[in-house]
């Protein structure tokens, strides 16, 4: 994408031609017509899905609930490995403590819904010294130190006679709201905090923070010698991924009630984010929320085939980084051109030129 | 003296943890990639050997000699397969992939084996828990044997980088891979051998994993993250450095152990974050371009 922020050709060609043929000019568009339907769409889908709870019965909206948290965890981990190049395999520790933060709060007399969002906001204020610490380290070293992260913070949480180790405990004061009402809050909640979230992306990207990712994606080094401030932006994103993986954690807990540490710091959180995001595109916008509709349609299905529908996880996933490593829209932009959402800048006219440079990777 | 004994230990223990590293160590040294389904291997080796002890009454000491060759098999397979393929898209997909194939694996042994805990220490009869007693001081056969096999492999690698003419060329492909293509070596041989070498290591950490505690399905996990905290705390790429970081690491859980019962686990985790911070405040700079490995870029 960046190329096509650099790249342009106000006019034709090499310098023999500049005299015999006039410079055309190719006009930098970010709302194409393709665009601003699809954004169009967007809004009205979110619209639509705010008002489902009229039509739809309980079942379905608890599944869309956890369409939606899987939505927000798809988001934050794009954000961080696909934007920032930095792929972590313990964002399961922010999962755990933003559902740990909410009992907390709420055993300390927080309204439980007041509780979910300002423990989501305390875990991103303890990422704020973690990620100073945590990007020193490169490649495949912060993906594991995050993953040593998210053990010692399950260890930390466990000490905790409140939780009573893996026993666990639950979110008393939620039990004592009506359970259609809490249906209710929990979805829109969730619905709402994927969309703000998405929205906040969407946002990011369009700004200098965007053109900034997508230098550091490309080249580190060159970035920072054209005075990006490689260490900030990708702090920026480290917390703002903290805080989306966070009131997951709590929204779950909103959706399940009972806190079990095991259950909220399993690396199989991140087994999902990655699954979904590599598989519907990593480093693209629209990837991920293809991704998360794939995931959610094989759980749906396959969920309760319990260690093999895990074994099948692992080998799509393997064969996407192999065989299709931009995945499912990655491949799609790549050979047909299009972008639906507009976070970037295209040239008119050159909507065929496919461009290589949506990689995960900063190399 | 009760302390003593817990530093003992804790070294001992240590070796342990050396010998898991080793291949990781090698394989982030040498080829610059983390291998994220390294203690899943590791868990592969030692429920092959359980296997031929258990169904075929083998040796885990017979069943060792041929885990290794299976093992370093594995490797060639997994670098011309699966990490020379996915590093071609991009330096952050052989961690996507290798995390995938961890998935894989502990999910099938589940599917295979269940959630039983094994162990090859019955197959070992005295030398499981037979030991040196010096004074109050116990030295057990087997966490020597272990420390011994860890200080052999660690130093046969040195040697064979520093003296052989493969370890010429993996530091040579270490270094450029396109010069040294153009001097006549073939990186991708040269880079499928160092991976065969790197799990053949691991075939031998995984026995000894299986022999000294229990394993289950899901045990990769933990061992892959302290083999990467004795890495690291030892100064990534250094292979001796490996060793002092696997002792370290020992020592901590052991003293952790004594203070708490989840002191064991939270000890080895924050002495590799202190480890981290330490260098950090001391450098104020990418620790990677404080301590480069001994195969440098």
């Amino acid at each position: 994408m960046s190329s096509r922020t650099n790249i342009l050709p106000t006019t034709s060609g090499h310098s023999s031609s500049r005299s015999a043929a006039p410079p055309t000019t190719l006009p930098v568009e970010r709302w194409t017509g393709l665009a601003k339907v699809s954004v169009a769409g967007v809004v009205l889908g979110q619209l639509a899905l705010a008002l489902a709870p009229f039509v739809l019965d309980a079942g379905a909206l608890d599944r869309l609930t956890v369409l939606f948290i899987y939505g927000i965890l798809a988001l934050m981990w794009n954000a961080l490995a696909g934007y920032a190049g930095l792929v972590s395999v313990g964002h399961q520790a922010f999962f755990g403590l933003g559902a740990y933060a909410a009992v907390r709060l709420a055993d300390a007399g927080v309204g439980p819904y007041p509780a979910l969002f300002l423990g989501a906001a305390l875990v991103a204020l303890v990422a704020v010294p973690l990620s100073a610490f945590m990007l020193r380290l490169r490649g495949g070293e912060f993906a594991i130190g995050m993953w040593v992260v998210a053990a010692l913070a399950h260890l930390l949480v466990n000490l905790d006679t409140l939780i009573q180790g893996e026993t666990g405990t639950s979110l008393i004061s939620l039990q004592q709201v009506d359970s259609g009402t809490r249906r209710l809050t929990t979805y829109w909640l969730a619905l709402a905090t994927m969309a703000g979230l998405a929205w906040c992306v969407f946002i990011l990207l369009r700004s200098r923070v965007g053109s900034a990712l997508q230098a550091i994606r490309d080249s580190e080094e060159a970035a920072a010698s054209v005075g990006v401030r490689v260490r900030e932006t990708k702090q920026l994103i480290f917390v703002l991924s903290a805080f989306g993986c966070a009131a997951a954690g709590a929204l779950w807990l909103a959706t399940a009630v009972t806190f079990q540490p095991k259950t909220y710091f399993s690396v199989q959180w991140t087994a999902y984010m990655l699954f979904m995001v590599l598989v519907g595109g990593i480093g693209t916008f629209e990837g991920p929320i293809i991704g998360v509709l794939i995931f959610f349609t094989i759980e749906t299905l396959f969920g309760a085939a319990g260690v093999s529908y895990l074994i099948g996880l692992g080998v799509v996933a393997v064969l996407f980084a192999l065989l299709l490593p931009k995945g499912i829209w990655g491949t799609i932009e790549q050979r047909l051109g299009i972008q639906l959402l507009p976070v970037g800048y295209r040239l008119g006219g050159e909507a065929r030129r496919a461009t290589d440079d949506r990689q995960p990777s900063a190399d | 003296m009760n302390f003593l004994n817990q530093v003992l230990q804790g070294v001992l223990l240590g070796g342990y943890y050396a010998l898991l590293a080793c291949g990781l160590s090698f394989m982030f040294g040498v080829m610059r990639i983390i291998n994220l389904a390294h203690g899943s291997l590791a868990v592969v080796a030692a429920y092959g050997v359980f296997y031929l002890a258990d169904r075929h009454e083998w040796h885990p000491f017979a069943g060792l000699v041929i885990a290794v060759p299976v093992m370093a098999a594995v490797g060639w397979l997994l670098q011309r397969s699966l990490l020379e393929r996915s590093a071609r898209a991009g330096e952050l997909v052989p961690i996507l992939a290798t995390f995938g194939l961890a998935v894989v694996i502990d999910n099938t042994l589940f599917a295979n084996f269940g959630a039983d805990t094994r162990s090859l220490a019955p197959f070992l009869e005295e030398l499981a828990y037979g030991g040196f007693n010096i004074g109050p001081l116990t030295l057990g056969h087997l966490p020597l044997l272990t420390f011994g096999v860890a200080v052999v492999l660690l130093g046969g690698l040195h040697v064979m980088l520093k003296h052989t003419p493969l370890g010429r060329r993996i530091r040579a492909v270490a270094d450029d891979p396109s010069t040294a293509q153009l001097v006549g070596v073939d990186a991708m041989a040269v880079n499928a051998a160092a991976a065969a070498i790197a799990m053949a290591t691991v075939g031998v950490a995984g026995v000894f994993l299986a022999i000294r505690a229990t394993v289950d399905p899901y045990a990769g996990a933990p061992q892959l993250i302290f083999a990467f905290e004795a890495v690291m705390i030892g100064g990534a790429g250094s292979l001796w450095g490996t060793l002092a970081g696997g002792i370290a690491l020992g020592v901590a859980q052991s003293l952790g152990a004594s203070v708490h019962t989840q002191g064991f686990l939270i000890a080895g985790h924050v002495l590799f974050l202190v480890v981290l911070l330490t260098r950090m405040l001391l450098a104020g700079r990418p620790i990677m371009s404080l301590f480069k490995p001994a195969v440098a870029r």
